[in-house]
């Protein structure tokens, strides 16, 4: 593992993604730097799972350049780098919560004690010890993606691309999960979390703000909180979108609109 | 191409399998039911003997294309295999684990099938009975090979079992067990030449007609295989670790 790797986790120029014959990302450039918890935020439908796709190496991409870790992205190098966890849960439902998470661990070449080792670690910090021998398909919804992030977790990647992982988990998990993000950046992983819990916003070092396939704000969540005046991120976030709204509006229907939300700083953002 | 990744895979599927004692059951005891019917319609006649070895080849061909479709859609459709592919398992990795796992479960079907027509039904054959065992679990390889590649075209698991009377029931019908190839028009001769599934049921003829066939059995075995072969390198371009 390239723990603490120098130069940016991710830098995406120019890239141009559709699906199913619709524009999803028109034109993005981002560069996140290594060690931090950048937290994906924008509305369903903004593009954030594509993105996530797009870095990871499984979606198609029209144009544009990644270079993930200074890898092209989904190049063979970063295979055992790079952790994915998709937005609904991949794991195998017919297989033991433990017996999924050392597969996945098998996948990413660990064996024997190693293994072992990192199975009840992960199991741990995913709180699942005490279901370990169950099958994932008796499990809740929220423990079947807490089995995903486990697969995820155990082969300790370089970078983690999380799409939407708190879904559906209580607080006192949501809150582990979230120290536990903040320790691993510290020991030099990057963390990519998507979100449209904007209470989450605050956990993180750096937000991107996605709205229609658009980098809208690209912060930390203290600035964000400074640039819109508002009291909290779900209130900043919905002034920064309306103050875009009204600024496309105008600009396509020459129509000029009063937002009353005097979000107007926030166009400076994107 | 990983040995430790492939077996890793092959015991996961396994693992998987044993989770569903019923679809266990209905692999080991669906061919016997079969065999017995076949045997008990046929009583008093030498018809058994004749076809009893030829549907020994089939039955795991038959059983392993449906398991073997089924699951890799499921794996599709999951996710799971996407992000599969975003780690170091490779295509083959994951094909020749999915073919190892079933065609250690062919090998129990086949000794138990082949016990059954054997001891029970009182089938009898000119070459050795273990050779029944050994074409058996190459069919079942073809069938599996097969399925990894319907599944690629299968969008639904609707779709995927209709694939089996599409894939299979054509080669049942041109195998030579109906109408000996021989005696087929001629250019239903030549579709015939071109399916692994006679060259199988050639295999198992043999065996039950000749006390030598190992020669005849292994160029048929040959070909059985280049097919497998090839359906793992076609499968192999149905599974992208890139999606539109």
């Amino acid at each position: 593992m390239m723990n603490n790797f120098e130069g940016p986790a991710i830098s995406i120029n120019g890239l141009q993604v559709s699906r199913g014959g619709r524009s999803v990302i028109p034109d993005l450039s981002l560069t996140v730097a290594s060690g931090q918890v950048v937290g994906l935020l924008g509305p369903s439908g903004s593009g954030k799972s594509t993105l996530i796709r797009s870095i990871v190496g499984v979606q198609m991409i029209s144009a544009g350049t990644i270079t993930v870790l200074g890898h092209p992205a989904g190049s063979p190098a970063l295979r055992s780098e790079v952790g994915y966890v998709t937005q609904s849960p991949s794991v195998y439902g017919d297989l033991t919560v433990r017996e999924n998470i050392a597969y996945f661990a098998r996948a990413v070449g660990l064996r024997g004690a190693t293994l072992a080792d990192a199975v009840e670690r992960t199991l741990a910090e995913v709180d699942l010890t005490s279901q370990a021998a169950q099958l994932v398909g008796s499990l809740s919804g929220g423990q079947g993606s807490r089995v995903s992030l486990a697969a995820a977790l155990v082969g300790r990647p370089t970078l983690l691309m999380l799409d939407e992982p708190t879904v559906g988990l209580d607080p006192v998990l949501r809150r582990d999960l979230w120290n536990l993000f903040g320790h691993l950046a510290a020991a030099g992983h990057s963390l990519v979390v998507s979100s449209h819990v904007m209470d989450e916003a605050a956990r993180c070092d750096r937000l991107v703000l996605l709205r229609e396939g658009e980098v809208l704000a690209d912060v930390t969540p203290a600035e964000l909180l400074a640039q819109t005046g508002a009291a909290d991120a779900d209130a900043a976030f919905l002034t920064l979108i309306d103050a875009e709204t009204s600024t496309s509006q105008r600009g396509t229907a020459g129509h000029d609109r009063h937002d009353g939300h005097g979000g107007h700083e926030g166009r400076e953002a994107s | 191409m990983n040995a430790g990744l492939t077996l890793a895979t092959a015991a996961r599927v396994l693992r998987q399998v044993r989770s569903d004692p019923r679809t266990i059951a209905l692999i080991l005891i669906v061919p016997c039911v079969l065999l017995g019917l076949l045997a008990w319609i046929y009583e008093s006649t030498p018809v058994f003997d004749g076809i009893g070895p030829a549907l020994l080849g089939v039955f795991p061909m038959i059983v392993m294309f449906i398991v073997t479709s089924v699951a890799t859609l499921r794996e599709r459709q999951s996710g799971t295999l996407e992000r599969l592919l975003t780690t170091p398992m490779g295509k083959g990795d994951f094909m020749i684990g999915y073919a190892v796992a079933f065609g250690v479960l062919a090998v129990v079907q086949a000794l138990v099938a082949t016990g059954f027509a054997v001891w029970v039904c009182g089938l009898e054959v000119a070459g050795p009975v273990w050779l029944l065992i050994v074409v058996a679990v190459f069919n079942a390889l073809l069938g599996t090979a097969l399925g990894l590649l319907a599944s690629g075209f299968a969008r639904t698991e609707f779709q995927a079992v209709q694939f089996m009377p599409a894939f299979i029931l054509p080669q049942f019908l041109l195998c030579g067990l109906l109408v000996a190839r021989d005696a087929m028009p001629e250019v239903l001769r030549w579709v015939s030449d071109v399916l692994p599934l006679s060259y199988a049921v050639d295999a198992m003829k043999q065996i039950a007609v000749s006390a030598d066939p190992s020669a005849a059995v292994a160029g048929d075995l040959g070909i059985v295989t280049s097919f497998v072969v090839l359906s793992l390198a076609l499968a192999s371009l149905t599974l992208s670790r890139r999606s539109p």
